[in-house]
C-alpha cells in the first residue's frame, strides 16, 4: 500500500513531512547558505591580498564595515572569519550534507515508506531555518555579528562589552548555535530509530549500504556530542548575561575590575572541543559513506573490504570522543595527558588507513567509469590522504606546539576536513541527482566543475602550509605589519587568486545544478546501473517512495561484476539463484 | 505495525534520553574540572533537596503500580493524578531548596557568589526544565486516563510518560548523590 495521497503547494513544498522533499529543503539552504559562507571568504581573502585598499567585492557589505576611505574595518574582519567558520562548519558541511543525504537515502535505501517520525523530521529542518535566519540576520547588526571566531572562547564571547562583535552580533549566534542543535538532535533520533526498525524485509545490517552505516555513526556521534555544546553553551549564557564565573576571572575591561573570579576559559575549552572535534566526524562520516557507494558503483568491483570498512566507522566515531586534547595543546596542559591524546589522536590513522586502503583496493584494476561524481569520490580520497598526513603532525603535540595557530593548521583543516567533506557533498549530489530530480546533470560542465575546483582548491590551500611553517599565524587582520613576513605577500596573493577562481567555478556548478532541475536530460530508472533500492521506486517522486509493496532483499548491494551473473551488477532486489553464494 | 510503532516511539524516548543524559555529563564533568581548579567554596546541600528525593523516588515507584493496573484493564486517572501531584510538590521543594541556600549565602551570581554555587543552581535548574517535560506529559495522560483511552493493550501514552519519568527520577539522585559527595 502506498502512503502517497493528495498534496497542496504547502505540504508539498513548504510544511512537507516527505522526506526526500525535506532533504533537498536542507539541501537549498545548505547551498545558499555556502555561497555566503564562500562570499565571505573571497572578501577576507582580498583584504589579505590588497591590504588597506578598496573592493568592488566591499560593495556586498554594509556601510558600516568600511572605514572612510572604503577599506573593511579590523573587526569586521574578524566577523567575516568567524561567520565563514560557522556557516560552512555546521551550516554547509553538518546540515547541508547529513540533512540532505541522511533524509534523502535512509528510508530509500533501506526500504522504508519514510522516516519513523515524519513530523519531527519537518520539525528538524524548520528549527534549522530558523536558525539561518537568526544567523543571517546578526550580519545586519550595529555592532556586526560574532566576532570571536567560531570556537567562540571566552572571554571574547562571554563578555558584551569586550569587542563590538561580543554584543547583540554574539547574543543572536548563541540562539542561532541553540535552535541549531534542536533542530540536529530531532533529526539524528529519527535517523537512528529509522535505521534500527524499519528496514525492509531482508535488509538485515550485514545488507546495508554504507552509506547508510556512515550515517549511523554520524548521528549516534551527534546526538551524544551536541548536547555538550549546548551544556557548554548554557554556562556561557549564565556568565554573558547573568554575571555568573563560569569561565571568567580577574578581568579588567576600560579601567574597571570585573567582579568575576574563579572561572576558567580553559574549561570552556574542554567542554567545546568535546563537541569540536566529534564534529569534525559527524562532518566527514557521511562523505566517506557516500564515497564508497559512488567509488563501488562506478568501479564495477564490490567494495573492498566490506566489515573492515563498518568497523573502521566505528572505531573513528569511538576514538573521536578521546582526542579532544589534541586542540589544547597550549593551553598550558600537564605534557603527560599530552601525550596520552597524542597517542589516541595518531591511534585514529590506523582506522582511516583501512578506508583509504580499501577504497585504493576498490579502484584497483577496476573497470572505472569516470563520472563527475566519481571524480569527486577520488577528490575526496585524494584530499583525505594528503590532509590526513599534516594530521598526524598537528595530532603530535611536540609538532603541534611549532604550527600551532599558523596558517599550517587552517590548510590543514580545510583540506581533509572541508575538502574531503565538501567533495563528498558534490559526489552526492551529482549521483544522486536523477533520483531527486528525475533529470541529469550536464556531464560535460560536470568535469570543468571538478577540474576547476580541484586545482583552485589546492592552489588555496597547500601554499597555506609554507605560511605556517614561516610562522604566520591566522586570523590577523593584515599580514603587512609585520616586516618580518613581508617575503610572504606573494603568497598570499597567490592564495587569493585561487580563492576567487575557485568561487567563480562554484557558479558553473550551480548553473548545471538549477538548469538541469528544468532543462536536465530525462533519467532512466537506473542510471548508474547501481544495485541499490532507491533505484527500484518509480522516477516520479511520490510520497510513500514505492506505489505497491516494498520489495524485498536478498542480498548486500555490492554485487558488481559477479563471475556467472549476466550482468555486471544485480540489484539487492534480485532474490539468490540456486548454488549462489552471497558474497 | 503498531508493535514496531511502539518500538520506534520508545527507541525515539531512548536515544533522546540518552541525548540529555550527556547534556547533564556535560555539566558535572565541568562541576569536577571545575573544583578541581580551586577557589571553590563549600556549601551545604538544603534539607529540601531531601524531600525532592523522597518525593521523586515515591511518584516513580507509584508508576509502576500503574502499569500494574492497567495490564488489569483497571482505572489509573487518579493514580496518574497522584503521580502529577508529586511531581508538583518536587518542583516545591526545588523551590525551597533554592531558597534554604540564600538564606546560607549561596547565590546564583553577583558579587557574593561562588561558583561553586553558580554550579549547584544551574545543574538543579536544568533538571527542573527538564522535569516540566515530564509535567506535561504526565498531565496528558491524566487527560487521557480520565477520557478511558487506555487499556490493558493500548497504554503506550502512559508507558512512554513513565519510561521518562523514572529516567528523570534517576537523574535526580544521581545529581543528588554527585552534589552531596562529590
Amino acid at each position: 500500500m502506498s502512503d502517497h495521497h493528495k498534496e497542496t503547494f504547502i505540504t508539498k513544498y513548504i510544511f512537507c513531512q516527505d522526506h526526500k522533499m525535506i532533504a533537498k529543503q536542507f539541501l537549498i539552504t545548505g547551498m545558499l547558505m555556502a555561497v555566503v559562507g564562500m562570499l565571505m571568504s573571497a572578501i577576507f581573502r582580498v583584504q589579505l591580498a590588497n591590504p588597506g585598499e578598496t573592493s568592488i567585492l566591499y560593495n556586498l557589505l554594509p556601510g558600516s564595515w568600511l572605514n572612510e576611505a572604503g577599506v573593511l574595518n579590523p573587526d569586521k574582519y574578524l566577523a567575516l572569519v568567524t561567520m565563514h567558520g560557522t556557516i560552512l562548519v555546521f551550516w554547509v558541511l553538518t546540515a547541508g550534507l547529513s540533512g540532505t543525504f541522511a533524509n534523502f537515502l535512509i528510508p530509500l535505501q533501506i526500504g522504508a515508506r519514510d522516516m519513523a517520525s515524519g513530523f519531527l523530521n519537518m520539525l528538524s529542518y524548520w528549527f534549522f531555518f530558523v536558525a539561518t535566519v537568526v544567523l543571517v540576520s546578526s550580519i545586519y547588526v550595529e555592532s556586526g555579528p560574532a566576532s570571536s571566531g567560531w570556537t567562540i572562547y571566552p572571554p571574547l564571547s562571554a563578555l558584551p562589552q569586550a569587542i563590538p562583535g561580543s554584543g547583540t552580533g554574539m547574543t543572536l549566534w548563541l540562539v542561532s548555535i541553540t535552535l541549531f542543535v534542536v533542530g540536529s538532535l530531532l533529526g539524528g533520533l529519527n535517523y537512528i530509530v529509522t535505521i534500527l526498525n524499519l528496514r525492509t524485509k531482508g535488509m538485515s545490517m550485514q545488507r546495508l549500504p554504507l552509506t547508510i552505516w556512515a550515517i549511523l555513526f554520524t548521528a549516534i556521534l551527534g546526538v551524544l556530542s551536541f548536547p555538550v555544546l549546548l551544556s557548554c553553551g548554557l554556562l556561557l549564557i549564565f556568565d554573558r548575561s547573568f554575571g555568573t564565573s563560569f569561565y571568567l576571572s580577574d578581568i579588567i575591561i576600560n579601567g574597571e575590575m570585573l567582579h568575576n573570579t574563579g572561572g576558567s576559559p580553559i574549561l570552556f575549552e574542554h567542554l567545546f572541543w568535546f563537541l569540536g572535534h566529534p564534529e569534525v566526524y559527524i562532518i566527514l562520516l557521511p562523505a566517506l559513506g557516500i564515497v564508497s557507494e559512488v567509488i563501488s558503483v562506478n568501479s564495477r568491483k564490490p567494495i573492498f573490504g566490506y566489515k573492515a570498512m563498518v568497523g573502521a566507522l566505528m572505531l573513528i566515531a569511538f576514538l573521536s570522543f578521546i582526542v579532544w586534547g589534541h586542540h589544547m595543546f597550549m593551553t598550558g596542559m600537564n605534557p603527560f595527558l599530552g601525550s596520552v591524546f597524542t597517542f589516541t589522536t595518531l591511534l585514529i590513522a590506523i582506522p582511516s588507513a583501512i578506508k583509504v586502503f580499501n577504497y585504493l583496493a576498490t579502484l584497483w584494476r577496476a573497470n572505472i567509469r569516470f563520472t563527475p561524481a566519481m571524480l569527486f569520490a577520488i577528490g575526496t580520497v585524494s584530499a583525505f590522504i594528503t590532509g590526513g598526513l599534516t594530521g598526524l603532525i598537528l595530532g603530535d603535540s611536540a609538532l603541534d606546539i611549532n604550527v600551532h595557530d599558523t596558517y599550517f593548521v587552517v590548510g590543514h583543516f580545510h583540506i581533509v576536513m572541508g575538502l574531503s567533506a565538501i567533495y563528498g557533498m558534490f559526489a552526492g549530489v551529482y549521483h544522486w541527482f536523477p533520483k531527486m530530480y528525475g533529470r541529469m546533470m550536464n556531464k560535460h560542465l560536470g568535469y570543468l566543475h571538478f577540474w576547476g575546483t580541484f586545482i583552485c582548491a589546492y592552489g588555496v590551500f597547500f601554499p597555506m602550509h609554507f605560511l605556517g611553517l614561516a610562522g604566520l599565524p591566522r586570523r590577523y587582520y593584515t599580514n603587512s605589519a609585520f616586516p618580518m613576513f613581508d617575503g610572504l605577500s606573494d603568497i598570499n596573493s597567490i592564495i587569493t587568486f585561487f580563492a576567487l577562481a575557485g568561487a567563480v567555478v562554484q557558479t558553473i556548478f550551480l548553473f548545471n545544478f538549477f538548469y538541469s532541475i528544468f532543462k536536465g536530460t530525462k533519467a532512466t530508472q537506473n542510471p548508474w546501473k547501481s544495485n541499490t533500492l532507491e533505484w527500484t521506486t518509480p522516477i516520479e517522486r511520490i510520497h510513500g517512495n514505492w506505489p505497491g509493496e516494498i520489495p524485498s532483499v536478498h542480498r548486500w548491494p555490492y554485487d558488481y561484476s559477479k563471475p556467472g551473473a549476466d550482468e555486471d551488477f544485480i540489484p539487492q532486489t534480485v532474490p539468490l539463484k540456486e548454488g549462489e553464494k552471497e558474497h | 505495525m503498531s508493535v514496531i510503532k511502539n518500538k520506534t516511539f520508545k527507541q525515539l524516548l531512548w536515544v533522546g534520553m540518552g541525548s540529555i543524559a550527556m547534556f547533564f555529563a556535560g555539566l558535572t564533568s565541568a562541576y569536577i574540572v571545575r573544583k578541581a581548579e580551586g577557589n571553590w567554596t563549600d556549601f551545604i546541600l538544603p534539607e529540601w533537596f531531601w524531600y525532592s528525593t523522597l518525593t521523586i523516588v515515591l511518584s516513580s515507584a507509584l508508576l509502576f503500580v500503574v502499569k500494574y493496573k492497567i495490564k488489569k484493564n483497571q482505572s489509573v486517572s487518579a493514580l496518574l493524578f497522584s503521580v502529577f501531584v508529586l511531581g508538583l510538590l518536587f518542583a516545591y521543594s526545588q523551590l525551597n531548596g533554592w531558597k534554604e541556600l540564600v538564606s546560607q549565602g549561596v547565590f546564583l551570581t553577583g558579587e557574593g557568589s561562588n561558583v561553586a554555587g553558580s554550579f549547584l543552581y544551574v545543574i538543579t535548574l536544568s533538571h527542573l526544565a527538564h522535569l516540566i517535560g515530564g509535567l506535561v506529559a504526565l498531565l496528558i495522560t491524566v487527560i487521557n486516563a480520565m477520557k478511558g483511552r487506555y487499556s490493558a493493550v493500548n497504554y503506550l501514552g502512559v508507558e512512554l510518560a513513565s519510561i521518562y519519568w523514572h529516567f528523570l527520577s534517576v537523574l535526580w539522585i544521581y545529581l543528588f548523590c554527585f552534589l552531596k559527595y562529590l
